[in-house]
């Protein structure tokens, strides 16, 4: 089989490339091409050097602060569903009856769309603060604390699969030996086991971080940021500057270029941060 | 020996047929448009080079009737058209990735002068076109300078629709502001009637006199576009602007008469002023239509809306529309707001052919055998349109909001107050204002706020399209 593989590799991997170039590469390239354009549909671009990136930035007041929501509601997503994933995983790897169903449980608000979860948690938290004579427009921080919520628990029954996974693959000797040498529960958590899921906490934290920062769906559904731009993350800033304001399209795809630029260095520096941590069983 | 062998062919058996399964997959887009290519080559053949048709629906609401006609069309003259239609709200969206195509539709929608700004070299010269010279009122045309780019598919009107039945039981009522609804043709008049029956709605029945102002993201345009073109278009009046020259700036000179309705609707409310944010129009459409409250600001269009809501109460007889009255001098000759936002333009990119017979679709449907679609109701399946072409003298639709639209349109001493807000400088200006009325209504930002925001806004959105 290894010899055939050698020899087929072509074979096995072309398809997926292809697929791969022609989903993501080649728009990606082009995207990059069209953020220095000035055009209204993709075929029909004016090459206008860098004056969309300089709009980006000066001509428009709301592509900033979207960047700051962005990175506060990413910092405390991150925090928020991490910690609760692990504290489950924890519970759950327990030998308690009944693990499985709860598993099964926290994991399913991951199943649903984020649109259709924007929809219903709107309806939710307009119906709570309906009681205090709000809504979620009120004000921009109950969208932003909305999505907080939302995302909660919306992944953390994801990632807490994950931690299940990892926690279960560390060794019960190791556990035992710290037993019997004395070893409190938390000095087992914290010296044994933490450090052995690291490549569980590398892929989670990716995943969460990613998703947070490029969240799009849950925030259009849920207040389109409203009131205002107040609640608007970056995605769905992008998103308003392509369609909302004519001729600003190659702005938005300038802003678009920033962002993945940033998402990819923020990624790539919060692997390498968790990945160093790794440690062999 | 033998067994190597299988297994090897095994493989590569296995690898193949996957290889093929994904390039099949991934080739399908190139090798449709292949033979969407052939098969049109083969059509325009067929037909004798006659062209074909592309239109991009703007109303997912007559997506049905759009396709039926097409087909009707197509059997007709053999001609091909095809309709697609985007899905509500997603227009330019959908507009902007099929223009991209080589398949590209030949006609489409754009709203007025600022759809023209980002679609103008799509749009071709109409002005010579047949269709074009049957307009009954030439205004009412896209145009850039002198030359008609884009062709209205219907006028439609709104103002305050108010239900006759709770009027009524108002009006006998002791002490009533006003005997009939005639009586009421200006604010003042408005106003006293509003609050008296806002002190008198439990003996009337209902929760509030005007349904919901709602105010959610998306849902605010009765308010940011509608209300707002009033005053925008007295202020444009008074300095003789044309709405399709590029408006650079406003005053908002008129805003304290936006102020007067505004708060009018506010106040006199079903629901409660802080809670608006997460009101729809649906929701407004419900409360009138289940007798919750006697009035409403909306257009012609909702009337199929109202008849689709479960417990509806209201009758078909009962349905009127009054126009709206901000204050302003000399609003006692006002009529309804009546105008169109959607100009079908045609491709001016797509082939001399199918350009051609772009035009002959249109021409059919508003002057030949196609305008029984265009005046019969949807429960029909027709368009339920009032068309702004002289073909259709004396024929309007049988829905009771239209009907009342070109009722106003002929009352005599009645002017007509035309949609100039297709001259709003973006969905950004018009999103920013809704905000704002938001925190308004919300307590958080006081009208001379909303006003100096509004000037502000218009004017640095207005030099943003500009720039590009």
């Amino acid at each position: 089989m290894q010899k055939s593989l050698r020899k087929y590799w072509a074979v096995f991997t072309l398809p997926t490339l292809i697929c791969f170039a022609i989903a993501f590469l080649i728009p990606f390239i082009m995207g990059f091409g069209l953020s220095f354009a000035k055009f209204t549909t993709v075929t029909d671009a004016k090459f206008v050097g860098f004056s969309n990136y300089i709009r980006a930035f000066s001509g428009d007041d709301t592509f900033l602060p979207a960047l700051g929501r962005s990175f506060l509601f990413t910092i405390a997503s991150v925090i928020l569903i991490n910690l609760f994933a692990f504290i489950f995983a924890l519970l759950l790897t327990r030998k308690m009856r009944g693990t499985n169903v709860f598993r099964t449980i926290f994991f399913m608000p991951n199943l649903i769309g984020g649109i259709v979860l924007g929809y219903i948690w709107q309806l939710i938290f307009n119906g709570i603060l309906a009681r205090y004579g709000l809504t979620l427009t009120s004000d921009g921080k109950y969208g932003i604390f909305g999505l907080i919520i939302l995302m909660c628990w919306q992944m953390t029954g994801y990632m807490m699969v994950i931690y299940i996974a990892g926690l279960q693959n560390v060794s019960p000797d190791l556990i035992e030996a710290a037993e019997i040498d004395g070893a409190t529960p938390s000095q087992i958590l914290f010296r044994i086991k933490i450090p052995m899921v690291m490549p569980s906490i590398t892929i989670c934290m990716f995943m969460t971080l990613t998703n947070s920062f490029k969240l799009f769906d849950q925030n259009l559904a849920l207040t389109n940021g409203a009131p205002g731009n107040d609640s608007a993350l970056v995605a769905l800033d992008i998103f308003k500057t392509f369609y909302n304001r004519p001729g600003y399209e190659g702005v938005g795809q300038a802003k678009a270029v920033v962002f993945a630029v940033i998402l990819a260095v923020i990624a790539m520096i919060q692997l390498r941060v968790t990945r160093s941590k790794e440690v062999e069983s | 020996m033998m067994k190597k062998n299988a297994k090897r062919i095994c493989a590569a058996v296995l690898a193949a047929s996957l290889a093929a399964v994904s390039f099949a997959g991934c080739g399908s887009s190139s090798s449709s448009s292949a033979a969407g290519s052939t098969a049109s080559a083969a059509g325009s053949t067929a037909a004798t080079g006659k062209g074909q048709v592309y239109y991009l629906n703007f109303k997912p609401e007559q997506a049905d009737q759009f396709t039926a006609i097409a087909k009707a069309y197509t059997e007709k003259t053999g001609v091909q058209v095809k309709v697609q239609t985007a899905a509500s709200g997603t227009y330019e969206q959908t507009l902007k990735s099929e223009m991209a195509k080589s398949d590209a539709p030949t006609i489409f929608i754009c709203n007025g002068p600022v759809g023209y700004k980002t679609w103008g070299s799509y749009c071709s010269d109409l002005t010579s076109s047949d269709l074009a010279k049957h307009l009954t009122d030439k205004s009412l045309a896209l145009k850039d300078g002198s030359k008609i780019v884009g062709l209205p598919l219907a006028v439609e009107g709104y103002g305050i629709i108010y239900n006759q039945a709770i009027m009524d039981k108002y009006f006998k009522l002791d002490g009533a502001k006003a005997k009939s609804v005639d009586e009421i043709n200006n604010f003042t008049k408005l106003k006293a009637v509003v609050e008296d029956m806002t002190a008198k709605k439990s003996k009337l029945g209902i929760k509030g006199v005007f349904a919901s102002t709602s105010l959610k993201s998306g849902e605010d345009w009765r308010w940011q576009t509608h209300l707002a073109n009033v005053p925008i278009t007295n202020e444009l009046l008074d300095s003789n602007t044309d709405v399709n020259s590029d408006v650079k700036e406003i005053q908002f000179k008129y805003a304290n008469e936006y102020k007067n309705i505004f708060d009018l609707y506010l106040n006199n409310s079903v629901t409660d002023k802080k809670m608006l944010g997460s009101k729809s129009v649906g929701d407004s459409t419900g409360e009138f239509a289940l007798g919750q409250c006697a009035m409403m600001q909306n257009g012609n269009w909702v009337w199929s809306d109202i008849g689709k809501v479960d417990g509806n109460v209201v009758d078909k007889n009962d349905v009127k529309f009054m126009p709206i009255y901000t204050g302003h001098s000399g609003e006692e000759t006002q009529g309804l707001c009546i105008g169109t936002e959607n100009f079908a333009c045609i491709n001016s990119k797509a082939s001399a052919d199918d350009q051609k017979a772009s035009l002959d679709f249109l021409k059919w449907l508003y002057t030949g055998d196609g305008m029984d679609y265009v005046t019969k109701s949807s429960t029909d399946g027709g368009l339920g349109f009032i068309a702004p072409y002289d073909t259709f003298k004396g024929k309007a639709p049988d829905d009771p909001l239209a009907q009342q639209v070109s009722e106003w349109q002929n009352k005599s001493g009645i002017k007509t107050v035309p949609w100039d807000f297709t001259c709003f400088p973006s969905q950004n200006f018009k999103n920013k204002f809704g905000a704002d009325l938001l925190s308004y209504a919300q307590g958080q930002k006081t009208w001379d706020d909303v006003k100096s925001d509004v000037v502000k806004t218009w004017k640095t959105e207005a030099a943003a399209s500009a720039q590009s």
